[in-house]
């Protein structure tokens, strides 16, 4: 079967780098499926989870900001924080999501209003993947 | 001269100063291990945050972008990076000294630029001198995660969009090597001088150049000030240990004249005491 290698680094360092089967991604315009031989590409991605198909399993990596670029035989993911599965903070996760949806009950500014609401897309983002139900 | 006891004393507390300063000698050279390691761990990132940006440029002309367009200066800003604390050799002196001078030479009065601060001695020392600090960060930990400094930085890049300022440079040390560190003068926007890094590969844009644009550059921007940070730490934990390290040379150097004096005066107060000595008993005879 055919691989391609997927790279996703944080301004922290390398989180993945490995050989896949096909990569799912959720960017700006939608949900993009990534498979060997893709014509190169750039595209920014949104708050979601990456997914990471092998031979017989799905890995997931929780992704927020940054941008996909897409080679034929490697797709890099640049994104300002990545978390793999198994790497993820569930505790504080949780947390974040209390304090953000404390925020949005509140409702200040419209400014606090859309943090607020990005805070809890990330967090929701981090407990899916943790949970494994994408 | 000064009585057994008194050079005694001294001895004493010289020693412990150079424990003090051999300690944090010490750990600054693990912290300096760590912060190399965390300097190289960032270079695969901006590496390619380079490689995209640039053959975005390259590929399209007609994609243009606020962020790279140079507008008529009404206001700098200056992006200072100093560290929170003293003991650091000339480490802050430097980068207040040079940025100063710059500030000397571009601008008459106060109004037309703004500090943005990393670090407390900056903030501090700008504060002094009656300068508009626009936003401050202080106590970093050793080793920043991007998350640290996302605030300052989208804060920074924020405004230079809103029109708050024009132009924005950036002033930190860059690591040379462990006894040697540079001030050095980045411009950060609007960004000009992007260059192609050899093999630009043409892409499709989806959903187009222009939207690629709006993500890329401010996440670039960012990336060029954390690694400054990252740079910059790598330096201020380097400059430490220099000067911890000479702080213990000169303490031993210290310990080793007082020792010196020391035992001449103990040597002194034998011979009087024999002289004593010897006169009572002759005194007798």
């Amino acid at each position: 079967m055919k691989t391609i290698t997927v790279n996703i680094v944080t301004p922290d360092g390398p989180v993945y780098d490995s050989e896949v089967s096909m990569v799912i991604a959720v960017t700006a315009s939608g949900e993009m499926g990534v498979l060997p031989g893709h014509i190169p590409t750039v595209a920014p991605l949104g708050i979601g989870a990456v997914r990471l198909k092998k031979e017989n399993s799905t890995e997931l990596v929780a992704v927020s900001g940054g941008f996909l670029e897409i080679r034929p035989e490697k797709v890099t993911i640049l994104a300002q924080s990545a978390e793999r599965a198994t790497d993820i903070d569930i505790a504080r996760a949780q947390e974040s999501a209390k304090r953000a949806e404390a925020l949005l009950q509140a409702k200040k500014d419209e400014v606090d209003f859309k943090r607020a609401e990005l805070a809890l897309k990330r967090a929701m983002n981090r407990i899916n993947v943790y949970e494994g139900n994408v | 001269m000064a009585s057994l006891r008194d050079i005694k004393n001294r001895i004493t507390s010289t020693k412990k100063t150079s424990q003090i300063t051999r300690a944090m000698q010490m750990v600054s050279a693990s912290k300096l291990n760590r912060a190399e390691t965390n300097a190289k761990a960032f270079v695969p990132y901006m590496a390619k945050i380079q490689d995209v940006v640039a053959s975005i440029a390259a590929s399209s002309n007609d994609a243009s972008h606020p962020m790279m367009t140079t507008r008529p200066v009404n206001k700098t800003a200056y992006l200072v990076i100093t560290s929170d604390r003293g003991l650091v050799g000339g480490y802050n002196a430097n980068i207040l000294r040079t940025v100063s001078n710059k500030i000397r030479e571009r601008h008459t009065s106060n109004d037309e630029f703004v500090i943005l601060s990393i670090g407390r001695k900056g903030r501090d020392f700008f504060a002094k001198q009656g300068m508009t600090i626009l936003e401050s960060t202080i106590a970093l930990p050793d080793h920043p995660s991007f998350a640290d400094i996302k605030e300052i930085t989208r804060k920074a890049v924020g405004m230079f969009s809103e029109g708050a300022y024009d132009e924005v440079y950036m002033y930190y040390n860059h690591f040379v090597s462990a006894i040697q560190q540079e001030v050095t003068e980045t411009k950060v926007l609007p960004l000009t001088d992007i260059k192609p890094t050899g093999a630009t590969s043409s892409y499709e844009f989806d959903p187009s150049a222009e939207a690629i644009l709006e993500v890329l550059l401010p996440q670039y921007a960012e990336s060029l000030i954390f690694g400054a940070v990252l740079d910059g730490k790598a330096s201020e934990h380097a400059a430490s240990m220099t000067a911890m390290k000479s702080a213990t040379d000169n303490a031993s150097e210290l310990i080793d004249g007082l020792t010196l004096s020391y035992n001449r005066a103990r040597q002194a107060a034998i011979t009087q005491e024999i002289t004593e000595i010897v006169g009572g008993a002759a005194a007798l005879e």
